[in-house]
């Protein structure tokens, strides 16, 4: 069944996915930290899409107040990790809408990440899923669903805005 | 013979690279030590592989390892557990290329050889090509030795040595000992599934690491500023947690002082009683007020059991050695059978501190891959282990302890190592 694609909703959806992706990559923490809601999820699952997240073992599955405290450990200038920071560019594509009930606007979309730091050269994929909910100062998320295509494997160090 | 010695390169002195108070570079970065090691460590002494609980059931299996190697871990129909290697005895083939699942028989897809889930050979299609073949002598490679202490399975593949008991001594065991006491019906159970860390490291930075009591205040102090924790005062200078060697290169960071010290219930889980009603009930329920007390004072343990098993409070570390200079890093949250409560929370915490993205070990790893290029530099050509040498005493059970800070952990480990690797 297809949906009727208000072309308004799409290009606002697209220009705050393509905005949250250029604070990322500049890691512009606080703007990026303001798209939550106060209710916000953010979950990067292991294992698998589908798993569990109150039973098993997710890389990150962040209610708002740790959202914050991950945004406060990058100001302390000691999240050696993260200094240098991650050089960053991505392609954010695929973007799909895939429900709107006017309140909340459902979106999947992909990811292509490049990051170069001390290590090397890493290229993250991944398949995403929003929850975006119309507010005064426009959209903003409410749950982030961030699923690595390897995420069964492996991996390292992840610790830059994904 | 002279040809050979020109092609062969002449096996490393250890006794050389090894010192007490210092140790070489090469050690995390040559080729043929890794391979040394391999034979020597990784396939020779006991290897902490999985956990019983991780193959519940009849016929239950998931895939492990033991350095390099696959190792799939099966509970054959009568409920023992087996270590076999991931492949076919036929042609090579990859037997199991799934991470965990319920079966009694595995098929080789190449052509169809099938094993029953203790490694046995049941069959093949068209029997009537080998008809002088004996099954026996065709089933699964098996890791020779499996012992089992208190739910932990450990995988030896030489034949004769030390028994698990012994391998683990009286400080390994007293360590899984104190561990299942976390729970009210005395068992642990690793059923939240694990994060696969990879560092682009050596692994024995990260053994070494697990029991440094020196970086925690440095590598972490942005988490326990920020998160307000006490952690990072355990390792401070006016702690009176110690570091000790438990011998045969296992090492821990013993806490206990500091908790017996503050004197309050479930502090070592930085929460209180209050919070965890239910859990404190059930341990005063099944232990006695006062033992109960005394456990939930105590803590779990910080111990590296040699080579790759860290239990790390809240979590365990299964440390893999992949290649010289690649690790990688299984953890999950521990869970104690009967306290729902305290899972929960172990769960929460244990995504926030470890893995890829965790608050504590991405800096950690940072740390391991740092060091493994550092290491790479010509000079100086040694780490210098010397901090509290001078300090080191026996303590009342006859173990070398020092303060909390200082590298008698990693004293020991390397002392381990060197009778390791000098052994024929």
């Amino acid at each position: 069944m297809s949906m009727q694609i208000d072309l308004n909703v799409l290009a606002e959806v697209q220009q705050f996915l393509y905005r949250e992706a250029r604070l990322q990559d500049s890691h512009a923490y606080d703007e990026w930290e303001a798209l939550w809601t106060d209710d916000a999820i953010y979950w990067i699952p292991a294992n698998g899409a589908d798993i569990d997240p109150e039973e098993q073992m997710s890389i990150i599955y962040d209610n708002r107040s740790r959202i914050g405290l991950r945004i406060k450990q990058f100001h302390t200038g000691q999240r050696h990790t993260q200094m240098p920071q991650s050089a960053l560019g991505r392609v954010v594509s695929n973007i799909e809408i895939l429900s709107d009930d006017g309140h909340e606007i459902k979106v999947a979309s992909n990811a292509l990440i490049y990051e170069s730091n001390l290590r090397g050269e890493t290229v993250w994929a991944t398949r995403n899923e929003f929850v975006l909910r119309r507010s005064d100062d426009g959209l903003r998320m409410a749950r982030k669903k961030v699923v690595l295509v390897n995420n069964d494997k492996p991996i390292y160090t992840l610790s830059f805005l994904v | 013979m002279e040809s050979q010695s020109i092609i062969a390169r002449s096996t490393p002195d250890f006794g050389q690279l090894v010192q007490r108070d210092r140790i070489h570079g090469s050690l995390y970065t040559d080729e043929q030590i890794f391979q040394l090691e391999l034979e020597k460590i990784w396939y020779k002494t006991w290897v902490y592989v999985g956990h019983a609980t991780e193959v519940p059931n009849a016929n239950d299996f998931v895939m492990k390892s033991i350095g390099p190697q696959e190792i799939i871990m099966t509970r054959d129909r009568d409920g023992q557990i087996h270590l076999l290697q991931n492949r076919c005895p036929h042609r090579g083939n990859q037997l199991c290329a799934e991470a965990k699942g319920n079966k009694g028989v595995f098929t080789c897809p190449y052509h169809r050889w099938a094993f029953s889930n203790t490694g046995k050979l049941r069959g093949y299609p068209y029997p009537d090509g080998y008809e002088t073949v004996n099954r026996d002598e065709l089933g699964l490679g098996k890791v020779t030795r499996v012992a089992e202490y208190k739910g932990f399975v450990f995988g030896s593949f030489a034949a004769e040595g030390p028994s698990l008991e012994e391998h683990l001594g009286r400080g390994g065991r007293d360590a899984i000992d104190r561990l299942v006491m976390t729970s009210p019906e005395g068992e642990v159970q690793i059923t939240a599934g694990f994060l696969q860390h990879k560092a682009k490291a050596n692994w024995k930075f990260l053994v070494e690491n697990e029991t440094d009591g020196y970086h925690p205040q440095f590598v972490h102090d942005s988490i326990f500023s920020v998160a307000k924790s006490g952690i990072g005062d355990l390792y401070g200078g006016a702690s009176t947690a110690v570091a000790r060697d438990l011998g045969d290169g296992h090492t821990e960071n013993d806490l206990r002082p500091e908790f017996r010290r503050i004197g309050k219930l479930m502090n070592w889980f930085g929460t209180t009683e209050e919070r965890l009603p239910e859990y404190v009930e059930k341990m005063k329920a099944a232990y006695g007020e006062e033992k109960a007390r005394e456990i939930m004072i105590d803590g779990t343990p910080h111990v590296m059991i040699f080579p790759n098993l860290f239990i790390a409070e809240i979590q365990i570390f299964v440390i893999q050695a992949v290649a010289v200079d690649e690790t990688i890093q299984h953890v999950t949250a521990l869970q104690f059978k009967g306290a729902p409560d305290l899972n929960r929370r172990l769960r929460q915490q244990t995504m926030g501190s470890v893995g890829p993205a965790g608050f504590l070990l991405a800096d950690d790893s940072e740390m391991y891959e740092r060091t493994q290029r550092g290491v790479a530099a010509k000079n100086p050509e040694w780490n210098y282990l010397g901090r509290g040498i001078h300090r080191e005493r026996e303590d009342e059970e006859g173990y070398l302890v020092a303060d909390n800070t200082d590298e008698v952990t990693t004293r020991g480990i390397w002392r381990h190592y060197r009778e390791l690797m000098e052994a024929e």
